[in-house]
C-alpha cells in the first residue's frame, strides 16, 4: 500500500497530507492522555506499535504470484481506540520512507491516510459491530483485523485512481486495474493478518486478562474454562 | 480445542504464507526466455500502472536513499522486524512470568 515517492501530484500530496495531519495530531493527544491516566498500559501500547513494526515489515508471497505484506493496525485499533494508531502509523510509514526507500516523504500523508487512518478505524467499527451482532470473540477479531488490512489496500487503490485516472474511464476504470494490482494479492495475506492478531489477543486474554477488562475489550467476567 | 487455538493458528499461517511458493502462477517469461521477477511487490506494480496510465507523469521527488542496494534493503527490513519482535517476545515473557507470580501467590495466601 506504499504510494512510491513523487507519484502523487502535488496537489494531491498536500490534500492528503492535510487531511491526515488532523488525525495524527488528535490521535498524539489521546495516546498521551491514556498513558497520564493508566501508565501502566503504556508496555500495551509499545505492542500495538511492535506488530505493525512487524507485519509492516513482513513482505509475504500471494497466490497472484506478487508479494506484499500486512499492515498489523488492526490490533491497536482495537485495543486503545483507531485514534491511537494515527500516530503510530506514521512513525512506522516514516521509518520506511526515510530508510527503507519504501512509500515517500511526498507520499506520506496519503500513506498515513490508508494504513493508519481508514484501516484502524475500519476495524474498531467492525470489531464493534461484531461485539453488537454477539459474534465470538476470536471471530470478531478476526474480521476485523483482516477486513482492516483488505480496505488499507481499497484506499490505496482509490487514493491512484484519483491521481490517475483511465484516459478513457476515468476513475473507476483505473480504479479497478489498481484494485486488480493490489485486492486480489491481498486477501491471503489479510486472512494471515487476521490469524496473527488472533493469536497476539488469545495470548493477552491469557496472560492479561485484568488489563483487557479494564479497557473494556472483554467482558467483566471472561468464560473461564 | 481452546488450548491448541494459537499453535493451529500459527500452521494455518505458516501454510498460507508457504503454499503460493508452490501454486503461484508463474510469472511470464520475457523475450529470448528471460524470467520476470517472480513475487514482485505490487508497490513496484502499481507505480508501473501508474506509468502505464499517464506515460507524460514525470515523478516530482526521488527517495531520499536509493543507493543502498538490495543487501543493505533486506538488513533494514529484517532490523525493523526484529525490534517488534523482540518487544512482543519480552512482554509476554513479563505477562507470563507476572501472571504466575500472581497464581502462585494467590495459593500462598489461601493456604
Amino acid at each position: 500500500m506504499h504510494i512510491m515517492e513523487g507519484f502523487l501530484p502535488v496537489t494531491h500530496a498536500v490534500g492528503w497530507s492535510l487531511a491526515a495531519a488532523p488525525f495524527v495530531g488528535y490521535g498524539l493527544y489521546t495516546i498521551k492522555k491514556s498513558v497520564r491516566e493508566n501508565p501502566e498500559r503504556r508496555m500495551l501500547l509499545g505492542v500495538a506499535a511492535a506488530f505493525t513494526f512487524v507485519l509492516s515489515a513482513l513482505k509475504l508471497p500471494s497466490v497472484t504470484g506478487s508479494s506484499s505484506h500486512p499492515t498489523g493496525t488492526g490490533l491497536g485499533a482495537v485495543l486503545f481506540g483507531p485514534t491511537a494508531m494515527a500516530p503510530i502509523g506514521a512513525v512506522v510509514l516514516l521509518f520506511q520512507a526515510i530508510l527503507l526507500a519504501h512509500g515517500g516523504l511526498t507520499t506520506l500523508g496519503a500513506n498515513i491516510f490508508s494504513m493508519a487512518i481508514v484501516g484502524p478505524f475500519a476495524a474498531a467499527a467492525i470489531f464493534r459491530l461484531a461485539k453488537a451482532l454477539k459474534l465470538p470473540f476470536g471471530l470478531s477479531i478476526f474480521i476485523a483485523a483482516s477486513l482492516a488490512d483488505l480496505l488499507t489496500y481499497i484506499t490505496t487503490s482509490a487514493q491512484l485512481a484519483l491521481a490517475f485516472p483511465d484516459p478513457i474511464g476515468g476513475f473507476f476504470a483505473s480504479f479497478i486495474k489498481f484494485s486488480g494490482v493490489f485486492a486480489f494479492t491481498q486477501i491471503p495475506l489479510a486472512i494471515i493478518e487476521g490469524l496473527l492478531t488472533v493469536v497476539v489477543m488469545n495470548s493477552l486474554l491469557r496472560y492479561n486478562a485484568r488489563e483487557l477488562q479494564e479497557m473494556k475489550i472483554t467482558a467483566a467476567q471472561p468464560a473461564e474454562a | 480445542m481452546k488450548r491448541y487455538q494459537n499453535i493451529l493458528l500459527l500452521i494455518a499461517v505458516v501454510a498460507l504464507a508457504a503454499l503460493p511458493l508452490w501454486t503461484a502462477k508463474r510469472a511470464p517469461s520475457g523475450p529470448e526466455g528471460s524470467q520476470a521477477a517472480q513475487f514482485s511487490g505490487t508497490d513496484d506494480k502499481a507505480k508501473d500502472l501508474a506509468q502505464n496510465i499517464s506515460p507524460a507523469y514525470k515523478p516530482w521527488a526521488k527517495p531520499l536513499m536509493t543507493q543502498q542496494g538490495g543487501e543493505i534493503g533486506s538488513l533494514l527490513f529484517a532490523l525493523q522486524a526484529a525490534l517488534g519482535a523482540g518487544f512482543i517476545g519480552y512482554y509476554f515473557g513479563v505477562s507470563t512470568t507476572r501472571a504466575r507470580m500472581r497464581r502462585e501467590t494467590d495459593t500462598e495466601t489461601r493456604c
